[in-house]
């Protein structure tokens, strides 16, 4: 039997959810029956009767195992950005942290190259000759502080707090470009001192690290200024917290793979 | 929006929930990690002038390792989201540190 032969209002609304469709619509009765099935409600019990029996209940509960806690996720998936997911899970922050585990493979390949390739710089200056630590370990410290205004960007715009959002935004991508602008003058420095692209593997394998962090960052800072003129512009599609948090996952992650390239390449001598 | 105008209603009820459900963490608990990071880096860095013998290399490996993992716990709020996300970045970053360990014995990398 279809829907369309089934009487207006014989089910009651909230029997009707989205997700079950209509319980049992093979039992729902022809407007002939109708009448007899409303007189004996109360003593057979069957789908979609206001209050089910102990068969009803034993039914959600089979159901509510087979969905999955669903239910129990409703509240999160609104803090989430308010989007119904089969696994009650933000799908854009499930894909962006798929993107930074994908990213740490780029930059393992990029790392290990240049770990591998370090020692070979033939006739060109070498790391312990050109490595300028006291400049490089206070880059270091802008970038470091630029995921803690990151964060509170993050934090304000959970809050609601769109004017402290733009704000903690803006700053963070100066000290990105802050750390972009010692990057480039570091390079600049490199190459006067004998030190290009070509010069030796010690000399690509590092510029083209160092060269793909940076790209990043200037990425993160285009993402970061865009975000803030969006938000400005109340041009943010769904909840402006999560689009915060999503750019601010990005931005940390470049922070991350500096922790480690610091370390790896700037500290530990060749 | 809808979830806007939740806030409108309750901001500060519904601020603070939300932070706590979200975050895990105050403005201040985040400025005194950033402190602790920034302390870790000059440990760092001071370990690379002085003579600390055979332990200079670990040493430097478990401060990058704390400061990483720092950041990923509670910047990037790993530590109070669900185990998902954890999963998915792990999963990429084991997977790219046995490769490339990988990689880099096949060239004898670690042996000299």
């Amino acid at each position: 039997m279809s829907d369309a032969d089934a009487p207006h209002g014989a089910t009651p609304p909230a029997e009707k959810t989205p997700e079950h469709g209509a319980p049992d619509e093979g039992n729902a009765p022809t407007p002939d029956d109708a009448s007899a099935v409303a007189e004996k409600v109360d003593e057979i019990p069957m789908g979609g009767v206001p209050e089910p029996g102990p068969t009803g209940e034993a039914q959600r509960a089979d159901d509510s195992n087979l969905l999955t806690e669903l239910p129990d996720h409703a509240e999160h998936r609104d803090l989430h950005g308010g989007h119904a997911t089969t696994t009650g899970l933000s799908n854009n922050k499930m894909g962006m942290w798929l993107f930074l585990g994908s990213e740490c493979l780029l930059f393992g390949g990029l790392i290990s190259t240049y770990m591998l390739y370090r020692g070979r710089q033939a006739d060109g200056p070498g790391p312990d000759q050109i490595y300028d630590i006291p400049f490089t370990s206070v880059s270091s410290f802008v970038l470091l502080m630029s995921s803690l205004t990151m964060v509170l960007a993050v934090s304000s715009a959970t809050r609601n707090d769109e004017r402290n959002t733009k704000l903690w935004l803006t700053i963070t991508a100066l000290l990105g470009a802050t750390f972009v602008g010692g990057q480039v003058y570091e390079f600049t420095a490199f190459y006067r001192e004998g030190m290009g692209f070509t010069t030796s593997l010690f000399s690509s394998s590092f510029f083209t690290l160092t060269g793909f962090h940076g790209a990043h960052v200037t990425i993160g800072i285009i993402m970061l200024m865009a975000l803030v003129g969006m938000i400005s512009r109340q041009r943010v599609v769904g909840d402006k917290a999560e689009v915060v948090e999503l750019v601010g996952l990005y931005w940390h992650f470049v922070d991350i793979v500096w922790i480690v390239i610091f370390t790896l390449v700037y500290l530990i001598p060749a | 929006m809808t979830t806007d105008t939740s806030h409108d209603h309750h901001p500060a009820e519904t601020s603070a929930a939300r932070e706590a459900e979200h975050h895990g963490a105050t403005d201040a608990q985040y400025i005194l990690i950033a402190v602790i990071l920034a302390l870790i880096t000059a440990g760092e860095v001071t370990l690379t002038y002085i003579d600390v013998g055979p332990i200079f290399l670990p040493a430097l490996l478990i401060m990058m390792a704390a400061k990483f993992i720092t950041v990923v716990s509670f910047f990037m709020h790993l530590k109070f989201d669900h185990r998902v996300f954890s999963v998915l970045f792990y999963m990429g970053l084991f997977l790219a540190v046995g490769v490339y360990c990988g990689a880099l014995l096949t060239f004898h990398f670690f042996a000299g």
